[in-house]
């Protein structure tokens, strides 16, 4: 059999994902986060004299702080499946995906465990971003 | 403030939802969806769409992975106005730099305090 055939032929007897489902639960955690976000933007704008346009930095930084404590009791691993990318996308995901490599490889040692693989999962998303942005600054800046 | 809440949620959620079906329908990986969603985030800034959406929605448009795509050639430009092409390169890192330090530092505490669980 064709590999072509076979992908065909498996396919049809592959459990069907609940795609609605996922996206609901996609949606409302994903939302949730979001407004705690918004809560710790306001905190910021309101205690330490952040403007609307300057607050996502310390905002940024407070939740991936969370996402450091609930990804070291082991919250986050078991919100992540029932959330998909409800956990994925927000900011909070990045930083799972840092702290997660750094916790999983620290018993190879602090330098080739944990120094060596922090990036091995949110590489990529910097590599695209900065590569992305690179050239779209450079024709902006140009043009 | 009640109805940035709101559009925080919606707007958050929505971002998340298309990245669901991304891995869903699309049957891409993880790392795909968030790589291209930074992508889309950075060409979004590219045409001055994202800084609009950042006023509308607040950390709906902040806290998913696409800001970081837009605070990037946000800081890439604004280096870019004062010192030309060179500051394309000098200033990437100007806006996002909290969230990639608080990434290593905290990346680093959680290593040293926590223990790999299963």
């Amino acid at each position: 059999m064709k590999p072509e055939n076979y992908k065909k032929l498996a396919s049809k007897y592959e459990p069907k994902k609940p795609v609605f489902k996922n996206c609901i639960r996609a949606f409302w955690t994903g939302g949730l986060i979001c407004i705690i976000g918004q809560a710790v933007s306001y905190f910021f704008i309101f205690f330490f004299n952040f403007t609307e346009q300057t607050v996502g930095n310390p905002t940024v930084a407070f939740m991936i702080f969370l996402s450091m404590l609930l990804t070291g009791f082991g919250v986050y691993d078991r919100l992540g499946q029932f959330a998909g990318a409800g956990s994925a996308v927000p900011v909070t995901g990045f930083g799972n995906a840092v702290i997660s490599a750094a916790i999983e490889h620290r018993s190879e040692g602090f330098v080739q465990g944990v120094g060596g693989n922090m990036f091995k999962l949110a590489g990529s998303v910097i590599l695209f971003g900065v590569f992305s942005a690179f050239i779209v600054a450079l024709i902006k800046s140009v043009f | 403030m009640i109805a940035m809440f709101f559009w925080a949620f919606v707007i958050g959620g929505l971002i998340c939802v298309i990245g669901q079906l991304m891995m869903d329908v699309g049957k891409l990986t993880p790392g795909h969806t968030l790589s291209i969603l930074v992508v889309a985030g950075a060409v979004l800034a590219g045409f001055d769409l994202y800084e609009p959406f950042v006023d509308f929605a607040g950390a709906g448009a902040t806290i998913p992975i696409t800001s970081f795509g837009n605070s990037l050639v946000a800081g890439a430009m604004s280096e870019a106005e004062k010192h030309g092409v060179v500051g394309v390169l000098t200033g990437m890192f100007e806006v996002t730099s909290s969230g990639i330090s608080a990434a290593i530092v905290f990346g680093f505490i959680g290593a040293i305090f926590f223990k790999p669980k299963g």
